[in-house]
């Protein structure tokens, strides 16, 4: 259905090509998944499939890409609009319309089917994707794992043969991702389509894969199989695969019920052994409250977004913000430092109250990294960037310049923060928000976008403040993130915390928010791979 | 006939709206008697109440009423500072004038501020604020990327266009809103203008590369595409458009000047029925198929047909009595309800009984509280209830 022929894209003024000698055949309705590190060209191959590459992003294409026969040469993306369905990374730019039914018809008016064929279309689109309860509603008032499937079911209505998307979950929480995945496999299974998607959160995907492609570094050739060969080779995998590695099985297990068949002796060898606890109890126990939070409720617009949030943060102490889409974790942050004012109850942050502290002097007590790092950077090189940290932070020159350098080691100071990759823009707006050196560090979705090795750094990064006496604090949707780092687990729901306790306690009982880890060696409480890594070298 | 609940099938046309709201424009600018113009935003006020839905086009409302009482208050500001031509023997306050050169006669900073001049400037400014008032009404209730729907084929890129543009400026707002409260998070103040200045640059980058996404997604989705049709076709097609709007450009001067009057209809007509041949065969480029379009029926003809009543009916009513519909400002004199011209208004009250009744939100709510009520309905509106 796709064909590559020995393609290589070189974009503008790059001196390398951004893939090379990609050469591979998607057969039809496969779940193709489309793998690999930051920056090795994933999107590239996506785009140049709806021929967007190079149409519209410019650069030049060697090779041959066609897609159910037709050669993206020679047809425009707008041409190959009826064959190919497109859906990018961020929902909301997808949008042309204003309401989901207008939308999901979109794509059949610009293609000029009859209107009876349209109106059967959207009908049916909207029962396939669950949508039939939202079809009058503002796209802008959906939730973001509705947005998806809006999303997702405005390039079906014209009945693509071939579905393309790029990172459809990485926003999502694990039950809105499921809802996707569930769509996805549907398609593939019911309707036939092919479908090929790259994303960064295997764990919630590999399952699903018929085939992978890995793209293994920047400029190497891709390498396609079925999913446990190539996770045997693949720098990025899953907690399962690791498990599976350090476990020594084969074939190795992509999903968690795989893994549980095969890991009874490995439960009965850790039985005996107890996991080391994340975090010395005493200790954080005694420390001193950063923050104090007492019934506090914050109203956004004539919304309840937090009702009677209750909740103590010491120094030393990671803690995890879980919970669905819009149940409150950003407000929660930004009431924190003072984005909102309290309609109720108290926050207190290392004895000020943020919402009446200038930003200035707020900034000595609490940090926050948004979602969108890029937010948090004005500047135009990193050196002038960490410049005017200094300046905000009334910081000795050069001490943001010496935390980029921990962070982010061998980023030059010339380079604009715009062309820095995901995680090394977090890292920056990172150092930035540190250089204050802010006894509580608040972090709103710090995953989102980065691969494995970003991640792991983060990890390292963070790990490391929190034992320098950081109180810690993120918000996410990444439970394998949360079970790494989180001394303690809060979730939220609809603006009240229904769980609040030691990480192993709350997420080994959630079905939706344990680590694989912890899915596959229930009951035993361990949380991540490298734990398990640890007690079996102790063991021998 | 009691209206049926607003659904897509049974929504009204937004042109309908639109002449509606056009209508009472068109009342509102033949007079200047502000207990008039007063119960013309009444009824305006009145019809948007009842008959608007959740939608976020509809919150649009109240920005208008916002803005109609800046035009007011930037009038009256002008008159009290500027000066007024009405003569005035009521002196509020005598401002210290400043001495002007020669060169700038007729042109006033300061001295006498009459009762009279600002009475004036405020029926003036009134007028305006009223004509704001009704453009956003038919904002309010008709839905512009719909009224799109109604443009002929060949207009309709042209039209997706403009919509996108329109959806720029909310979000716009939104990421000025996001980057000031950044602002804070990197110990700077979020407020006052300077604040607003140092987030501009990357306010319109990122409006930048939303575009620039938003393009690709559209020609992925197959915007753009056309049907061949025949170079003869083609190139009827441009002289058709170009001669007819040669044609109209002549006719209108025609019409205008004092000598063409004799010319000057006939060709302006030939002009339009020129370009309009132009824009019928230049839509057969176009692919495009549209969904659901919606139907002009005899309700849509009902609330037009009120609009266009109010406007005859006050046209007609600025010969039968042009005092009443124009107040003297100069002497000073209360002004009076005229009957009739008043009666003739509330004809615009008809779109409140026969347009399609919003969906009634919220139901349920049990809270008694009026404003806890309004809050749960929002709250349900925004989770489940369908928003038309």
């Amino acid at each position: 259905m796709i064909r590559f022929e020995q393609v290589s894209v070189t974009y503008g003024d790059a001196a390398a090509p951004a893939v090379q000698g990609v050469d591979l055949t998607v057969p039809e309705g496969e779940l193709c998944l489309l793998v690999g590190p930051s920056g090795v060209g994933k999107s590239t191959v996506l785009n140049a499939v709806c021929g967007l590459v190079p149409h519209f992003t410019g650069g030049t294409l060697r090779g041959r890409v066609t897609v159910d026969g037709r050669d993206t040469r020679t047809h425009k993306p707008r041409e190959l609009a009826d064959v190919v369905g497109t859906v990018g990374q961020d929902p909301l730019a997808h949008f042309v319309t204003d309401t989901v039914e207008d939308e999901l018809a979109y794509g059949m008016e610009s293609l000029g089917l009859a209107p009876d064929v349209m109106r059967r279309r959207v009908e049916e689109t909207l029962d396939l994707l669950g949508l039939a309860e939202l079809r009058d509603r503002a796209l802008t008032t959906l939730s973001g794992g509705q947005r998806q499937r809006v999303a997702i079911g405005s390039v079906l209505t014209t009945h693509p043969k071939v579905l393309v998307l790029d990172e459809p979950t990485s926003a999502l929480d694990p039950a809105a991702a499921e809802e996707v995945l569930s769509v996805l496999q549907r398609l593939v299974h019911d309707l036939g389509t092919t479908v090929l998607l790259a994303e960064h959160r295997l764990e919630r995907v590999i399952q699903y894969a018929d085939q992978v492609i890995l793209l293994p570094a920047p400029g190497a050739p891709p390498v396609m199989g079925a999913p446990s060969d190539v996770m045997a080779v693949s720098p990025v995998h899953p907690p399962v695969v690791g498990l599976g590695k350090l476990a020594g099985w084969s074939p190795l297990p992509l999903s968690v019920r795989d893994a549980r068949r095969k890991a009874a002796p490995l439960r009965a060898r850790l039985e005996t052994v107890t996991p080391p606890r994340p975090v010395d109890a005493a200790r954080t126990a005694e420390a001193a409250a950063v923050a104090e939070v007492t019934g506090l409720g914050v109203r956004r617009g004539r919304i309840e977004a937090l009702h009677r949030v209750d909740l103590s943060v010491r120094r030393g102490e990671t803690v995890a913000l879980m919970g669905r889409n819009g149940a409150g974790k950003s407000t929660l942050l930004s009431t924190l430092v003072g984005m909102h004012q309290p309609s109720s109850g108290a926050v207190r942050v290392g004895g000020v109250v943020p919402h009446r502290t200038g930003p200035r002097e707020l900034l000595r007590q609490v940090g926050l990294v948004p979602q969108e790092p890029r937010d948090l950077l004005y500047a135009d090189t990193v050196a002038a960037e960490c410049a005017a940290a200094d300046r905000d932070a009334a910081a000795p020159a050069g001490s943001c310049r010496a935390l980029v350098a921990r962070l982010l080691p061998g980023v030059p100071d010339s380079v604009h923060p715009r062309d820095l990759s995901e995680g090394q823009r977090l890292a920056l707006a990172l150092a930035v928000v540190l250089t204050a050196r802010p006894p509580l560090l608040l972090l709103d979705e710090p995953t989102r976008g980065l691969d494995y090795a970003a991640k792991a750094r983060l990890v390292e990064v963070l790990r490391g403040l929190a034992a320098e006496g950081h109180a810690i604090v993120l918000a996410t949707h990444d439970v394998e993130l949360a079970a790494e780092l989180a001394h303690r687990v809060v979730i939220l729901a609809d603006g009240e915390v229904v769980a609040d306790g030691p990480t192993d306690e709350v997420v080994v009982s959630s079905p939706s928010f344990a680590p694989q880890v912890a899915k596959v060696l229930a009951p035993l409480p361990w949380l991540t791979v490298p734990q398990v890594a640890g007690a079996l070298e102790g063991a021998v | 006939m009691s209206a049926p609940q607003a659904t897509r099938t049974t929504a009204l046309h937004a042109g309908a709206w639109w002449l509606w709201a056009l209508g009472l424009a068109t009342a509102a600018s033949r007079t200047t008697n502000p207990l008039l113009l007063g119960l013309l935003v009444g009824v305006a006020g009145y019809v948007v109440a009842v008959r608007r839905t959740d939608a976020p086009w509809a919150r649009s409302y109240g920005a208008f009423v916002k803005l109609g009482l800046l035009v007011i208050g930037i009038r009256l500001v002008f008159a009290f500072v500027l000066g007024s031509p009405i003569p005035g023997s009521h002196t509020l306050v005598t401002l210290p004038e400043v001495p002007l050169p020669d060169w700038a006669e007729g042109v006033r900073i300061g001295g006498r501020v009459t009762a009279e001049g600002m009475l004036f400037a405020l029926y003036d400014g009134l007028k305006l604020a009223a004509l704001l008032i009704c453009v956003g009404a038919a904002n309010a209730l008709a839905n512009p990327s719909r009224l799109l729907k109604s443009l002929p084929g060949a207009l309709y890129e042209a039209g997706v266009a403009v919509v996108v543009a329109m959806t720029f400026a909310p979000n716009l707002v939104a990421d000025v809103q996001r980057l000031r409260a950044a602002r804070r998070l990197r110990g700077r103040p979020d407020r006052g203008f300077k604040a607003l200045l140092q987030v501009g640059l990357p306010v319109l980058e990122g409006a930048l590369e939303r575009s620039v996404a938003l393009a690709a997604a559209m020609d992925a989705r197959g915007y753009g595409r056309s049907a061949r049709v025949p170079r003869a076709v083609r190139h009827t097609t441009s002289a058709l458009t170009l001669g007819g709007l040669l044609g109209v450009c002549a006719g209108t001067y025609g019409l205008l000047g004092d000598t063409g009057a004799g010319y000057g209809l006939p060709l302006l007509l030939a002009g339009l029925a020129a370009a309009l041949a132009g824009l019928w065969l230049g839509g057969r480029r176009s692919v495009r198929t549209r969904y659901r379009p919606e139907r002009w029926g005899p309700r849509a003809c009902l609330v037009a047909g009120s609009g266009i009543a109010v406007a005859a009916l006050t046209i007609w009513a600025g010969g039968y009595a042009p005092a009443a519909l124009h107040p003297p400002a100069f002497p000073l004199t209360a002004p009076v309800l005229p009957l009739w011209p008043a009666a003739s208004l509330l004809v615009g009250l008809l779109p409140a009984v026969v347009a399609p009744a919003p969906a009634p939100a919220g139901a349920t709510a049990p809270a008694a509280d009026p404003a806890t009520t309004r809050a749960t309905r929002t709250a349900k509106t925004a989770q489940k209830e369908p928003s038309q």
